[in-house]
């Protein structure tokens, strides 16, 4: 481009008014495009980080979530028979047979949530050892005592230190609060898996089974063994980080296409609007047009003047809506997970692409909303646009 | 002295509509170069369409326009866009100065067209300016300027790259009669130390008294003075 590039920035100056407003839409929408994206990024990184690379989890084939999962004691032996599982310094194999259960507690507004409840075994802190008390006491096992998620703690009514929680027609004391590092488990309430099989007469009938295996890399090794096992066909088994971002999936595609559709939708009229202003920006310099076409610019140099003008405008706009979206990461909110038809809290999470793909979208806007009005002024007749004024 | 510009039975016919409009009838015309040839002529004579045919910024219907031996009717546009930058330097009734450029930014705008380092081409805009004795308002946006400066700019930027030819336009037709006088005898000097060969389009008798050779344009045909 030949036009000097001062050209175009002080045009932006003499029309502040109209640049700051198609720079606002643009931003607008980017800033939604990019809140959408954020969001589905931010449910899948907490149910990713909820999944540890080295524990095993082993769910009836079919079944949707954890709750729909269904393990009988025989299957449970069955497992433990299995290559690679890790064993305590006692020699104990690290297996946790968790029952999974939904019940209700109210929000401050007086709506109501599913909550997650899950029974874990006494190993199972070898499983999770992200998972630190952070007020109050680990449950007692062999109790009706429960450890309540930060999450849930913060956002449910009854879920603080002494407050009694009543299911399974018994009344079950919460006698601490844990964190996570900010993974789903937050947003679960844990407690004695023989306490809740108990309590729901399950007998012994799980809903998952977690282990850990004595290496990460001996998972192929571990799932040969499995799918071997002829009295294992009517179950899976997958790393619990593929298991949970499996169930992420859904709600994040959900949430990405949703928000993209809307999004695109809302892109017709920021387009609109950045065309409007460079058509509006080609009427008023049209002298300009035809004095520099006279001067010997190419048609070429104009095109590229109007254009780089639309995409400069699309840029601000773009790294603006960023901008506004990357406030949200200090945000956390809480909905529900389709995966587990529980509560879910995350925060929004921005990533390289996602920025990339804003500024993608941005410029794009500002690409097709500059096109026809620079391809108007290289087109202008020179004699015309020296005329107009 | 040779000619610069020669026109063969030139016409040019513009459409309305469905309508066609004659501007040029078969015209005819030789300008040596060095020369400095006024057009005359009522509104709607056609002096300005010569103008800009002979500055290659129109098309003829027919006939050639042949410029330092160059035929430029048969040039594509992106040729000819490179043909103005190198051999004309325009002169417009009101200025044409680009707002949101200073004066030394509007005077330098032929030389980015050109393979001038930075160095060189502020050499050469500082000149330019110091010809139309501007140098210290370089930095002065045209806002700034009054009318007959503005003019004087755009001399500047008119001769900047050393053009051949100067085409003008009614260049006094917008300014006071002492800023006229000025602008006047500044082409006059062009003219004669720079050598430039200088056509202007004029209403003003006066204006077109500094000129060697005085053409009348009357409906589209040359009555040569």
């Amino acid at each position: 481009m030949k036009i000097p590039i001062k050209y175009i920035l002080r045009n932006f100056k003499s029309r502040k008014l109209t640049t700051m407003i198609t720079v606002s839409g643009i931003a607008l929408v980017v800033f939604v495009f990019a809140a959408v994206l954020m969001m589905a990024y931010g449910i899948q990184s907490t149910l990713i980080a909820t999944g540890s690379i080295d524990n095993v989890k082993i769910v009836r084939k079919a079944a949707n979530g954890e709750i729909s999962s269904i393990i009988d004691g025989e299957t449970q032996n069955v497992v433990r028979s299995l290559p690679h599982i890790a064993v305590t310094t006692e020699g104990k194999q690290i297996i946790s047979n968790e029952p999974v259960v939904i019940i209700n507690l109210d929000k401050p507004d007086g709506a109501m949530g599913n909550i997650t409840v899950r029974g874990v075994s006494p190993l199972s802190n070898y499983l999770r050892p992200q998972l630190k008390i952070k007020e109050g006491r680990m449950f007692k096992f062999g109790v009706r005592e429960l450890i309540v998620g930060s999450s849930i703690s913060k956002r449910f009514v009854g879920a603080k230190i002494g407050d009694i929680v009543k299911f399974a027609g018994d009344d079950w004391k919460l006698v601490g609060i844990f964190s996570a590092d900010g993974s789903g488990f937050e947003s679960e309430i844990l407690g004695d898996a023989l306490q809740l099989l108990g309590a729901f007469n399950r007998g012994n009938t799980v809903s998952t089974i977690t282990l850990k295996l004595d290496d990460a890399k001996n998972f192929d090794t571990f799932k040969r063994a499995f799918d071997a096992d002829r009295r294992l066909q009517q179950f899976e088994v997958k790393t619990e980080r593929d298991y949970f971002e499996e169930q992420s999936e859904l709600m994040a595609t959900f949430i990405r296409v949703l928000g993209i559709f809307v999004t695109v939708i809302f892109s017709f009229g920021a387009t609109i609007g950045a065309m409007i202003t460079m058509y509006s920006a080609v009427a008023n310099r049209t002298v300009e047009v035809g004095t520099f076409r006279a001067l010997g610019f190419s048609r070429r140099s104009i095109l590229a003047a109007f254009l780089t003008e639309s995409i400069l405008i699309s840029l601000f706009g773009g790294l603006l809506g960023i901008l506004l979206a990357s406030l949200l990461s200090f945000f956390s909110i809480s909905t529900l997970n389709f995966g587990s038809f529980s509560e879910l809290e995350f925060s929004f999470s921005t990533s390289p692409s996602i920025i990339i793909s804003s500024l993608v979208f941005a410029l794009t806007m500002g690409i097709i909303g500059g096109f026809l009005p620079a391809v108007r002024a290289a087109r202008m007749n020179i004699v015309n646009a020296l005329r107009a004024g | 002295m040779s000619l610069i510009i020669q026109i063969e039975n030139l016409s040019k016919s513009y459409w309305r509509d469905s309508m066609e409009i004659p501007v040029l009838h078969n015209l005819n015309l030789e300008v040596e170069r060095g020369g400095f040839l006024s057009l005359m002529g009522p509104s709607g004579s056609g002096k300005t369409t010569l103008l800009n045919l002979i500055a290659g910024i129109d098309r003829p219907s027919s006939g050639k326009v042949i410029v330092n031996d160059s035929d430029i009717s048969k040039m594509g546009e992106s040729a000819l866009a490179k043909w103005r930058a190198i051999n004309i330097g325009f002169v417009f009734q009101f200025y044409n100065l680009i707002p949101v450029l200073t004066a030394y930014e509007n005077v330098e705008l032929p030389l980015i067209l050109t393979k001038l380092s930075r160095k060189e081409r502020k050499k050469h805009v500082e000149t330019a300016l110091s010809i139309v004795g501007l140098e210290d308002r370089m930095h002065h946006s045209p806002r700034q300027l009054s009318g007959g400066q503005e003019q004087r700019v755009a001399i500047a930027r008119a001769i900047v790259a050393d053009p051949l030819i100067l085409v003008a336009d009614e260049p006094t037709g917008d300014l006071d009669k002492n800023s006229a006088d000025e602008i006047l005898t500044l082409m006059k000097r062009l003219n004669s130390e720079f050598d430039k060969t200088i056509i202007i389009v004029t209403h003003d008798p006066h204006a077109a008294r500094i000129a060697k050779i005085v053409h009348q344009l009357d409906k589209g045909e040359l009555i040569i003075k």
